[in-house]
């Protein structure tokens, strides 16, 4: 399944009426099997995007098309959320049977296909634990195995590990790229952190700052497995500067105008 | 230069326990009580003294006549309790989850909910008669209330970011509210439990004090115009338990209903 995201638009209304472009003519497209990311400053209209792939908003204009066909009862998308957004009510297995539950899969058969994934993540062991019983980056595993689960088109990711601690952060990149060499999972990985970005993706969009627009779609010219040894190659430099010099002058303005 | 790892100060970031304070403040109350009563300070129809309450207490239980009291007030509390509380959280669930319910709902309660409710018994009374129905409406009627805000305020108060993340798996609106909203209301709804709990005592003890010829409330009443001070003490005492018990048993009920806030 590849998604084409064509020319699309959306403004907001912020408040006392105020009409704010959060994104202007945004074209990209994530070949099937591909992790692509998205990078930009502040306000570039991010969460926005990830909202619009997943159904949750309408686009003003352009269109949003998943194509090839899609097996009756698969999602076109699930999301992973940078603040987990696990239900504290819910321990780690019935959390990552959330989505097969809304998908009407039987109760065990949700069972078996949660098992897989619980493992898939490394969370063995933890499917009895609440969610505050789970450190950070368990936390996000299961973010992960949830939406795994439901076997979606695309797996969205918005800024998936930007709330955990820098080693951490570390290791779940990793874990990540090895969860998709294995699964091949077709990628939208949203962040904000442009070393994460090239070291995960095979392209970056990059886009400007409200209204966001494709600024570029940078490739990485970097092979599978990624390593840590990379992070050091001209090829991984190379793209990293090419994308900050691209939004550099944007973030300076997103920090001068406190735009958050 | 040297310095101690914890300084002075340390002290004051950390709060003792005092397991033996605890105890000793209780017995003591109870010490000085008897005592004050065995000095003949205070005549026993004012203050009778504990252990005379406590015989007294063993007395009417064995005659039968503690039994009848307890059983009549815990039958209104416990009818007047459920159908307060599961109104209570129907109506909140339902304002809470639909914006024209709320648009509807919110002023009536607003409008009503000030209401001392024992100021309705008489007009309760009027309507239902003088027997159990009265009784058992105004302690309804005083756990409705807080049951029906505290639903409505858990409800609206459920993380707008869970809300979103159940929508994007896929969930219709039956399913937001049975797996979403209701167990985030839970925890207020449990604070809306202890509360409506306190309320239905009061109003239980003032209906039976008004009209009653039998409950706990009519037996503080009846003593304390037959001048039987202890009996009078056995009934406080008894409400006071009352109070303890449905505290403790609604405590544990959340424990087991709310087992992720239990080891926060």
């Amino acid at each position: 399944m590849r998604i084409r995201v064509d020319d699309v638009s959306k403004s907001y209304r912020a408040g006392r009426g105020r009409q704010v472009d959060a994104l202007s003519g945004v074209t990209f497209t994530v070949e099937a099997q591909e992790l692509v990311a998205v990078v930009g400053p502040s306000g570039c209209g991010k969460s926005t995007l990830l909202n619009l792939l997943a159904g949750l908003l309408q686009p003003d204009g352009g269109v949003i098309d998943f194509e090839g066909s899609l097996r009756a009862g698969r999602p076109a998308t699930a999301m992973v959320f940078q603040e987990f957004a696990l239900f504290p009510w819910r321990t780690a297995q019935a959390n990552v049977e959330f989505g097969l539950e809304e998908t009407g899969v039987p109760a065990r058969e949700r069972h078996a296909i949660a098992r897989r994934f619980i493992e898939l993540t490394g969370l063995g062991g933890f499917e009895t634990r609440y969610p505050h019983q789970l450190s950070g980056g368990m936390r996000q595993r299961v973010g992960i195995a949830r939406a795994l689960a439901v076997d979606p088109a695309v797996l969205l990711m918005d800024e998936p590990f930007s709330a955990l601690d820098a080693q951490t952060r570390q290791l779940m990149q990793e874990e990540l790229l090895a969860i998709w060499a294995r699964t091949r999972q077709t990628i939208l990985y949203v962040t904000h952190n442009i070393h994460e970005a090239v070291f995960m993706a095979d392209r970056v969009v990059v886009l400007s700052r409200r209204p966001g627009r494709v600024l570029e779609i940078v490739p990485v010219p970097l092979p599978r497995p990624r390593t840590e040894a990379m992070l050091a190659e001209p090829a991984f430099l190379g793209a990293v500067e090419r994308i900050w010099s691209l939004i550099k002058s944007q973030a300076l303005d997103a920090l001068r105008e406190g735009a958050a | 230069m040297s310095r101690p790892a914890a300084s002075a100060r340390a002290h004051l970031l950390v709060r003792r326990e005092h397991p033996v304070a605890r105890i000793a403040g209780l017995i003591g109350l109870f010490v000085l009580w008897e005592l004050l009563t065995r000095t003949g300070w205070v005549p026993p129809l004012f203050l009778p003294s504990p252990l005379a309450v406590l015989g007294s207490g063993i007395e009417m239980l064995r005659s039968g006549e503690l039994i009848t009291h307890v059983v009549t007030s815990l039958e209104r509390i416990a009818l007047g309790f459920g159908l307060g509380a599961l109104a209570g959280i129907a109506v909140g669930l339902g304002v809470g989850v639909f914006s024209v319910l709320d648009a509807i709902g919110t002023p009536v309660i607003a409008a009503t909910f000030p209401v001392p409710k024992i100021a309705l018994l008489p007009l309760l009374i009027l309507w239902l008669g003088i027997g159990e129905a009265s009784k058992v409406a105004v302690i309804t009627l005083g756990v409705f209330f807080p049951m029906a805000i505290n639903t409505y305020t858990g409800v609206r108060h459920a993380d707008p970011l869970l809300i979103r993340a159940a929508v994007s798996f896929g969930a219709g609106r039956w399913s937001l509210i049975r797996k979403v909203m209701l167990p985030s209301a839970l925890p207020m709804v449990f604070a809306g439990l202890k509360l409506g709990a306190g309320t239905s005592l009061l109003l239980l003890v003032a209906a039976e004090m008004i009209a009653a010829s039998s409950g706990i409330g009519f037996l503080v009443l009846n003593a304390q115009n037959l001048m039987e001070t202890t009996k009078l003490m056995v009934g406080i005492v008894l409400l006071s338990l009352l109070g303890l018990a449905s505290h403790w048993l609604l405590t544990r009920l959340e424990r087991v209903a709310i087992p992720w806030k239990a080891d926060a």
